[in-house]
């Protein structure tokens, strides 16, 4: 019998199992400054050390200011956060990326971009979009900070082994309809807890077609259909984006690093606990009209109303949201104004998003209503950005062009709406407040956020000109 | 970790599907490096009006019937979203030491475990019961009972609820788990010693 992508990375992890749980092997943990000072307390108060420091890569993003870094971190509350994080892992000796490294940007950015997260890993952060790691052949999913410590001190969790979920995309994306749109289509099809107990494994032809960036866009928001982790099995597209990053593994050991990692995907004969199969073809632009991601529509679709559902949660769920979101039922979709833009995010806030971002606007300008900033996932995303001109291409549209962070995704740092602000975001969260107390979220792609920039509303990419 | 055995109290019904971390504890309050002192920010943006510190009397908890609550009540999907466990620091520093939900959210799930909160399934349908039980009789209580895997109803019915063996003893014993992982030390140094044969690349810190 075959072993599916997830059985074949499980088992090589296992340390030993008892009363139906797992010991299972953490090979990497990224650490970030929200998720980790308690963990930290933790081990000083049992006198414990990080079992293997280097195992372990630590970078601050979700409280850094997005502007006038040189100046340090003005919230006294959120530099002490930073600074926690310099303090232990100097203490416990664990890498880390501070705040004026080139190489610090959002954990999920960083890690691929230096070879930290490879084909085969377990890897583990205290945070939930770790699902985002999954893009490379990994088992990478998100813990709390109780696991955070209880990694750092065993470099092992206890664990159940969770379902497999078989996501086949079939076909390709059309133009126009890109990752996100397929997430969130996703997402929209099986609910924000269609994934809880799986991981999931996305194949098929439009996925085998999508680089590293989207592969990444797609693993990332995983977590938003329930699922702790996603993956997608490594292949040519994977070791060429590996191949020579800083910490990647070099000349003999890459090629066996290589020829092992060409047998980590799910044999034909596997047998997934779920499987769904899709029709990229048929997937359109998608735009969030409520308060969490499963409340998603194409570009061309219209506010539901509350009594188009069937049962009374349901209604409830979208009368509440509908209320929050200062939207009326029937409304459509396309030519909803929008006061905020936010591109960024470990969800899109790669090269390859800003390059899409960039396309649409170049030689456009910023609508006079709307505000809208690009925030790059990384020091090195912004430098790579800068030398193609992109960040020109943003700030003669009118867009500001930020230091790297998570910025507005959860607002964390200044980054935030104003309450009844609505905001088209390339990020993966419109939950209530997310953004900034009573602000409002719509998530979508780059190059839907930047056409919304311009036209001030939302547009129909494929024939927006 | 504090144990958890057996809880009686009030009920507090949170009459939502979906409740994210966001909304148990919103973002400005994880700049904390402590554990402590979340319970006055849980619910922060449901709990209290526009100034943020005057309580809201149409939310719940600030509706003095439910004064005291230790045992929340709620719909599916809770504690999606991030894995932030101030959420369920916010939850047990404000008093609450069990969840009743149709479905929990995995991540939330696990981190209530770590910190004896008992996390409940409950089937929709009898969810839908006990919400309209709660409203209809003030100083609703339930008693849970671990040891036995049961909710006892005023009327004296028990409802049972499946919970997995380890998590069950871990909470039951308040046992920490890394004291318990640090007692196979041996065996995960030999997994050490093995894999790194098979896979050098992935212990550059460990070669012989």
């Amino acid at each position: 019998m075959g072993r599916t992508l997830l059985e074949k990375i499980w088992d090589d992890h296992v340390v030993t199992e008892s009363d139906g749980s797992t010991l299972l092997y953490i090979d990497r943990q990224l650490v970030h400054e929200v998720t980790s000072p308690q963990a930290f307390e933790g081990l000083k108060i049992a006198g414990r050390v990080v079992h293997r420091p280097t195992a372990t890569l630590a970078v601050p993003d979700h409280n850094v200011p997005t502007t006038g870094r040189k100046k340090g971190i003005e919230d006294p509350i959120s530099a002490l956060q930073v600074e926690t994080l310099s303090k232990n892992a100097r203490e416990y000796a664990v890498p880390i990326f501070t705040m004026d490294d080139i190489r610090q940007g959002i954990v999920h950015v960083i890690a691929p971009e230096q070879g930290f997260t490879l084909p085969g890993m377990t890897i583990v952060c205290g945070d939930s979009h770790t699902a985002t790691h999954g893009a490379f052949g990994a088992l990478a999913f998100g813990v709390g900070t109780s696991e955070v410590e209880h990694v750092m001190a065993t470099q092992t969790l206890i664990q159940k082994k969770p379902k497999s979920f078989l996501i086949k995309v079939n076909g390709h994306l059309p133009k126009g309809s890109t990752p996100k749109d397929l997430i969130l289509y996703i997402i929209g099809q099986i609910g924000t807890d269609g994934g809880t107990g799986y991981v999931l494994e996305f194949s098929g032809d439009a996925v085998r077609g999508l680089s590293m960036e989207g592969r990444m866009t797609l693993c990332n928001m995983a977590i938003e259909a329930g699922a702790r982790a996603g993956m997608i099995a490594a292949d040519e597209v994977t070791f060429s984006y590996i191949k020579g990053r800083p910490m990647a593994p070099k000349g003999e050991l890459w090629e066996k690093a290589v020829s092992s990692w060409k047998t980590l995907h799910s044999d034909p004969d596997a047998k997934f606990d779920r499987v769904l199969e899709i029709d990229a073809s048929r997937i359109e632009p998608q735009i969030t009209w409520g308060t969490n991601p499963g409340m998603v529509l194409p570009v061309t679709g219209s506010i539901p109303s509350p009594e188009s559902f069937k049962d009374e949660v349901s209604k409830e769920n979208t009368k509440n949201a509908l209320k929050y979101m200062g939207l009326e039922p029937g409304t459509p979709l396309n030519g909803i104004p929008i006061d905020r833009v936010f591109i960024g995010s470990c969800t899109n806030g790669r090269i390859e998003d800003l390059r899409a971002a960039a396309s649409v606007i170049k030689g456009r300008k910023v609508s006079s209503s709307v505000h809208a900033m690009v925030v790059p996932g990384s020091g090195l995303v912004s430098q790579q950005a800068e030398k193609e001109g992109l960040d020109k291409i943003f700030l003669d549209a009118g867009f500001e062009w930020r230091e790297p962070g998570c910025s507005m995704c959860l607002g964390m740092n200044p980054d935030q709406l104003l309450p009844g602000e609505r905001c088209a975001s390339t990020s993966n969260r419109n939950f209530e407040g997310r953004q900034g107390k009573g602000g409002r979220t719509h998530l979508v792609s780059p190059e839907m956020a930047a056409a919304a920039a311009i036209s001030g509303h939302f547009v129909d990419i494929r024939t927006w000109n | 970790m504090e144990a958890f055995k057996k809880l009686k109290s009030v009920v507090i019904p949170i009459d939502r599907a979906n409740v994210d971390t966001d909304a148990i504890i919103p973002k400005q309050f994880l700049k904390t490096i402590h554990r402590t002192g979340l319970g006055k920010s849980l619910f922060y943006d449901w709990r209290y009006l526009a100034d943020g510190v005057t309580p809201n009397p149409d939310f719940v908890i600030n509706q003095p019937r439910y004064k005291g609550g230790r045992i929340l009540l709620s719909r599916e999907n809770f504690g999606s979203g991030s894995s932030r466990e101030h959420a369920p620091w916010a939850l047990l520093d404000f008093g609450i030491k069990a969840i009743i939900a149709p479905s929990f959210a995995d991540i939330f799930y696990n981190n209530c475990f770590k910190n004896g909160i008992l996390p409940i399934r409950i089937e929709r349908t009898i969810v839908d019961g006990l919400f309209k039980d709660v409203e209809r009789t003030t100083g609703y209580q339930l008693e849970v009972d671990l040891e036995s895997q049961s909710i006892l109803l005023p009327d004296g019915k028990k409802l049972p609820f499946e919970i997995d063996s380890f998590l069950k003893k871990c909470l039951i014993e308040g046992l920490d788990d890394i004291s318990l992982t640090l007692e196979k030390k041996a065996l995960i140094t030999s997994y050490e010693n093995r894999r790194r044969k098979d896979a050098p690349w992935l212990f550059p810190d460990m070669t012989a």
